[in-house]
Order: C-alpha cells, then sequence, then structure tokens
C-alpha cells in the first residue's frame, strides 16, 4: 500500500511538471520540445522577474490554486516550481 | 509635516506622529483583493509598544543591533518602530538574497534580534550555514500551526503587557546599518545615523509633501533606502498613509492605484517600462477616431506644461488616464538604476510627474532629484536642499567624479575603516559615478569610476561575483569588468558587462574555448550574463600575492581597445 502511495505521488508530480512545462512554452511561444524540467525558466526562456509572475499568475488560473510570491522565492527552475505548486493542490 | 528639526532621532520622531495624528490611517495591508489589515497611528502605538517591552525584556537596550528580514509588510514597520523606540539599531536585510548571502551579511553585522518571515526563516533553517546566524532571539511572523521553529519564538505572541520604555538617542548615533553590497565579496556595511535620516526627510518634502490623506503605494523593498524612506519614515512623519499589497505582480499593482486612491509610488525602471508597456496595448487598442483624439490631447497637455506639471490642467484634458491611476497619483518616483529619458517623457505627457533622481545608499538615499521645473530628462536632476555636489578633476568636456557632502552623508562602513577612508575624503564622499554639472546646476551621469553595473530591476552586479562562474576556462587567464568602466559612454541604460581572455603563449581561441564561455555564462542568472569578450595578448598586472590588479589592467585596455573590439557571443 505504501508503495503504491507513493507512486502515486511522484506520478502526480511528473503530470504537474509537464503542465507547467506546457504553460510556459504555450505563455512565452517556445517549442514545448525544447523545455525540460531542470532547465532554468530565467536563462531558457529569457524573462525576468516580473515576466516569472506573469507565468505564475497564469500557473494559479490553471491549477485553481493561489500561490504567493514567495513561493517563487529562490526558485528558478520548472521541477521545483512544480513542487511548490504540488504542496498546494 | 513634523518640523524635523526638533527631533533627536527616528524614535523620537516617530513617537511624535503617532501622537500628532492618532486618528489618521498611517497602515493599510492588503493581499491582492482582500484587506488584511487597517491601522490608525494609535492603533500601530498599540501594536508596536508591547512587542518594544517584550524586546526591552529580552535584553533590547541603547544600541542593540535587531535585523528584520520581510517583504513588504505591517510587520516590517510595527518591528522597525519597536526597534527604534527601544533604542536599537536597525539592520533591514534584503530578503530577495538567497539565504547563504543573508547569512553571510547576518554574520557580518551580528545583530542580537532577528525579526523574519516564516518562509524566509525555513531557507534559512536549510542552508548549509545555518549554524552561523549567531543572533539571541529570533522572532518569526506568520507561522503555520504545527511547523518546526528551530529555536526561534512567534513574533505574534512575543508581547508584554508591561509598560515600555522610550530610550532616547543622540542626532550622530548610528540608527541603522544598510548594505549597499559586498555578498560577494567584502561587505559594505552603510552606518547610518538618525540625523541623515532626519535630515534625508527634510531635503526630499517640498519635492513630495506627505499631509494626512497623502497614500504611498509601498513597492520597492523596504529594506532598500528609497522605500524605508518613501514608505515609512517619510509618510509618518507627515501623517500619511503606506499602502502594502503583499505581491509585486503588476496586475494587482495597477488596481491598488484606484482601490486605494494613491497619491505617490516609487518604482524601479522595469516597473515604470511594465507600466508603460501596459499603458500602449491600451492605446493601441483604441478605435482609431478615439486613438487620434487621445494623441492630440496628449500633444495639447505636453505643450501646456513643457515649462512645469499641472496636475489640474492634465486631470481634466486625460480624465481616462488619471482615472486608471485612481484619479488622485501627484507623482511617480524612480529609482535604483537609470531610467531611459523617453519612458520619462512618456509619462510626463500624459500628465504624470516622474520624479527620477540618483541617489546612494551612503547618502542616506537622494542625492540629486529631477524638480521638473522645467522638466530635463537627460538628466537625474539638480542636488536636493542641503547637499552639496562637485566634480573632481574635470576633464575638459566638465567630466568628473562625482562628490557630495551634506548630513545625510553615512558615518563610515561598518568595520572596515580602509574602506570608508577611501570613500569619504575630507568630508566629501566620492560616489565613484562619473558625470557633469551644468550650469542650471543638473548633473548628467555619463559612467562608472566602479566597475560594477546596475540593472533596470536596481540590481547592482559586481563582476568580482560573475567571474566564478568562468573558473577553469581553457585560457591563461581571464578578468570581469563592466564596460561602461572601461569605456565610460554618455549613457547608463543597458549596462553590461564583458570578459577578458589572455590565451597562453601561441593559443588561438578557438570555437571550442568560446563554447565554454558560453557554456558558462548560461549558468549566471539571466541579468548578470556576460553580453561579449574581449581577447587581450598580454600579461595581467598581478600583486604580490598573484590577484589581478584590476584598476591598472582597466586602465592598460582602455588606452589600448576601443570598445567595438569586444566581440559578441
Amino acid at each position: 500500500m505504501r508503495f503504491v502511495a507513493k507512486y502515486e505521488q511522484m506520478s502526480t508530480l511528473q503530470d504537474t511538471t509537464n503542465e507547467v512545462l506546457t504553460l510556459a512554452a504555450t505563455h512565452f511561444k517556445v517549442p514545448r520540445e525544447q523545455l525540460t524540467q531542470d532547465d532554468d525558466f530565467f536563462k531558457k526562456l529569457g524573462i525576468n522577474s516580473l515576466q516569472a509572475l506573469d507565468l505564475l499568475t497564469r500557473i494559479e488560473q490553471h491549477f485553481h490554486i493561489e500561490l504567493p510570491d514567495y513561493e517563487l522565492q529562490g526558485v528558478s527552475d520548472f521541477r521545483t516550481l512544480a513542487e511548490r505548486i504540488q504542496s498546494r493542490l | 509635516m513634523l518640523d524635523l528639526r526638533q527631533y533627536n532621532s527616528l524614535g523620537d520622531a516617530l513617537r511624535a506622529a503617532l501622537e500628532t495624528w492618532p486618528d489618521e490611517i498611517c497602515l493599510i495591508e492588503a493581499d491582492r483583493e482582500r484587506e488584511n489589515l487597517r491601522l490608525t497611528y494609535r492603533q500601530f502605538k498599540q501594536a508596536a509598544l508591547p512587542l518594544a517591552r517584550a524586546m526591552q525584556d529580552a535584553g533590547l537596550v541603547s544600541g542593540t543591533r535587531a535585523a528584520i528580514l520581510m517583504t513588504n509588510q505591517s510587520k516590517w514597520l510595527i518591528s522597525a518602530y519597536a526597534i527604534f523606540f527601544g533604542g536599537g539599531v536597525l539592520v533591514p536585510l534584503d530578503y530577495k538574497l538567497t539565504a547563504a548571502e543573508q547569512i553571510k551579511l547576518l554574520q557580518h553585522s551580528k545583530p542580537e534580534f532577528l525579526v523574519v518571515e516564516y518562509h524566509l526563516w525555513r531557507a534559512l533553517t536549510q542552508a548549509e550555514d545555518f549554524g552561523q546566524i549567531q543572533s539571541r532571539i529570533v522572532l518569526v511572523t506568520e507561522v503555520p500551526k504545527g511547523a518546526e521553529l528551530a529555536g526561534a519564538k512567534r513574533w505574534e505572541e512575543f508581547v508584554s503587557t508591561q509598560e515600555s520604555t522610550f530610550v532616547p538617542r543622540e542626532r550622530k548615533e548610528p540608527a541603522c546599518i544598510v548594505y549597499s553590497s559586498g555578498t560577494g565579496g567584502r561587505p559594505k556595511g552603510c552606518v547610518l545615523t538618525h540625523e541623515n535620516y532626519l535630515e534625508q526627510c527634510r531635503a526630499v518634502a517640498p519635492v513630495f509633501p506627505f499631509l494626512p490623506g497623502a497614500r504611498y503605494l509601498s513597492n520597492i523593498p523596504t529594506n532598500h533606502a528609497i522605500d524605508f524612506m518613501g514608505g515609512f519614515v517619510m509618510p509618518f512623519t507627515g501623517g500619511g498613509t503606506v499602502v502594502h499589497l503583499r505581491t509585486l505582480r503588476p496586475e494587482y499593482i495597477r488596481e491598488a492605484f484606484t482601490r486605494y486612491n494613491i497619491t505617490y509610488m516609487a518604482v524601479v525602471p522595469l516597473i515604470l517600462k511594465n507600466l508603460q508597456h501596459g499603458l500602449r496595448e491600451r492605446f493601441a487598442g483604441l478605435p482609431p477616431l478615439k486613438r487620434r483624439l487621445l494623441n492630440t490631447l496628449i500633444a495639447a497637455n505636453a505643450t501646456l506644461t513643457r515649462r512645469r506639471p499641472n496636475l489640474k490642467i492634465s486631470r481634466i484634458l486625460l480624465k481616462d488616464v488619471h482615472q486608471a491611476f485612481g484619479g488622485g497619483l501627484r507623482a511617480l518616483l524612480v529609482g535604483g538604476a537609470f531610467t531611459e529619458p523617453a519612458t520619462i517623457k512618456f509619462f510626463y505627457d500624459l500628465g504624470i510627474p516622474i520624479y527620477n533622481g540618483y541617489g546612494a545608499t551612503e547618502a542616506c538615499t537622494a542625492i540629486t532629484l529631477n524638480d521638473l521645473k522645467p522638466p530635463c530628462t537627460e538628466t537625474v536632476g539638480r542636488a536636493v536642499q542641503g547637499m552639496e555636489m562637485r566634480t573632481i578633476n574635470p576633464n575638459a568636456e566638465g567630466v568628473g567624479q562625482i562628490a557630495v557632502r551634506s548630513k545625510t552623508v553615512m558615518s563610515h562602513y561598518l568595520d572596515d575603516e580602509d574602506m570608508t577612508a577611501q570613500t569619504i575624503v575630507d568630508g566629501w564622499l566620492m560616489t565613484g559615478d562619473l558625470g557633469r554639472i551644468d550650469g542650471a546646476g543638473h548633473l548628467q551621469l555619463v559612467g562608472r569610476m566602479k566597475n560594477m553595473i546596475v540593472t533596470e530591476e536596481g540590481k547592482n552586479i559586481y563582476p568580482e561575483d560573475v567571474e566564478t562562474y568562468f573558473e577553469r576556462l581553457a585560457v591563461k587567464e581571464f578578468c570581469v569588468f563592466a564596460a561602461n568602466y572601461l569605456w565610460p559612454e554618455r549613457s547608463m541604460v543597458g549596462e553590461q558587462l564583458i570578459l577578458v581572455v589572455h590565451p597562453e603563449s601561441g593559443q588561438t581561441i578557438t570555437p571550442e574555448v568560446i563554447s565554454g564561455i558560453a557554456e558558462r555564462n548560461r549558468r549566471l542568472a539571466n541579468y548578470k550574463r556576460i553580453s561579449g569578450y574581449l581577447v587581450w595578448d598580454r600579461d595581467f598586472p598581478l600583486t604580490a600575492s598573484m590577484k589581478i590588479k584590476r584598476v591598472e589592467l582597466a586602465e592598460q585596455i582602455s588606452k589600448s581597445v576601443e570598445r567595438s573590439a569586444v566581440l559578441s557571443l
């Protein structure tokens, strides 16, 4: 049972990461296949801190959650961002 | 506005403000569209004094250092007042730094108290050097139920019902230690006195008068000198109101203008450009006829206000634009970095005065401000009241290092006599910036004598910090410089860093070396990246301990090659 629960959790995080990558690709008009979960989104997308906050708003709308600005503090890769989202789903 | 000549310390002046306007609103805190809190000056005092007493019981006495590490919010200001009331010295720290960088500054400033938001405390506890934090008392705000506090106390529970004791301080005694840089190398902790702040407030008040009813939207981090003055000391000593949003998202900032009828806001150039972009998009979406009418009105407003702003006329001519900003906006202050004249002009033509200026933490914020009489967007304005300003060793064009003398110049750098002696010479603060002062007293900045750049977000970037990313590059030696430091330009917009590489004898710069540079560059945050590289064929001048003599190398480069020799990546 414990194994199944853990597997489900891992699977969900992967789903969330994929959705975040798709949202970022659409929002900033870059091909989805160019983005990977370990990418630094500031560097890969060439965006500034305000544009990153824009992405956060887009993510909130998609997942129907509220992400305080500080959840982006010190976060620059898609995977960690997805983890922060996951903990609020 | 209180007559600040009567007071000896920030605690003294703020205490008088709380007594002068007990029923006026001093603070509004909103979280997006939800209003969390609204405090009168009386309620602010009632919130701060029990904290001050508890801090005094825990050892806060005259001169005790207490750090605040928080985003812009009500508890920042309540804590700061409690510290000043108890005679403490405030160390405001930048919440945008990494936990490792924050720990470095805590190690340097050694505060006995640390007031910190939960999410920032959590990051500190997870940092490798967490054990280096020596603060005796850590107060954490907004801790979730059941969260592990690693020995800290909950801010909300740290109160005492006993009466607190006001501790007077002298004008020349330290009020704050503010870090202007040094997270990568030598920390620069500016020791600013009570006099510095009180005089800075007096110097800027004629341009931004705060009266009861005036509302300031706090946006730049409060640890930064601009918001500490504009979003705390100035509105409080004038009976005004500070509005905190708990978010920096542009959509909520735009909404706040109308919801809270904002009077003033200070922004960094990046935010100003974002507001400009939003307005341009709205204008572009107008039907052609309306757009033509708008352009005519903008042109008429620009003509009628060419000598000085006239809000009455502008609010009539461009009513819709002003309504979008709440209808009560009197001015935007832009600072923290250089702003493009075209952006300032865009807003000015709409009748929204943009006061650009130039300042330094070492001078307790503003050195110059554009008084807009008349607007002179190519410059950063005239010296503020009480500020003497001159150029050192000006060249034929009048360009030299800017030096200033004023009661607002800091006392010294914390624990660094050498750097203090280099920076304050015979009472004059050497800014390290190059400029020219015109006949009307306007300052035009043209470059830097110090090797650094400032981004549009107001971030100071030091080449020494960037250099570490290029370690093990396959060349003999390398060094990073700010291009404006080597070849001062007339503009300080879009400043760039460049990498100087010296190949081994007989080595050519192959595509592999270039891709090695590019690969390392990609690891840097986008605003810290170098824009190009310069191949240098001579040995770098070195000290006895084999460190690069940067000043000497910079002189050699700027004398021998033009900026056009820099190759793009």
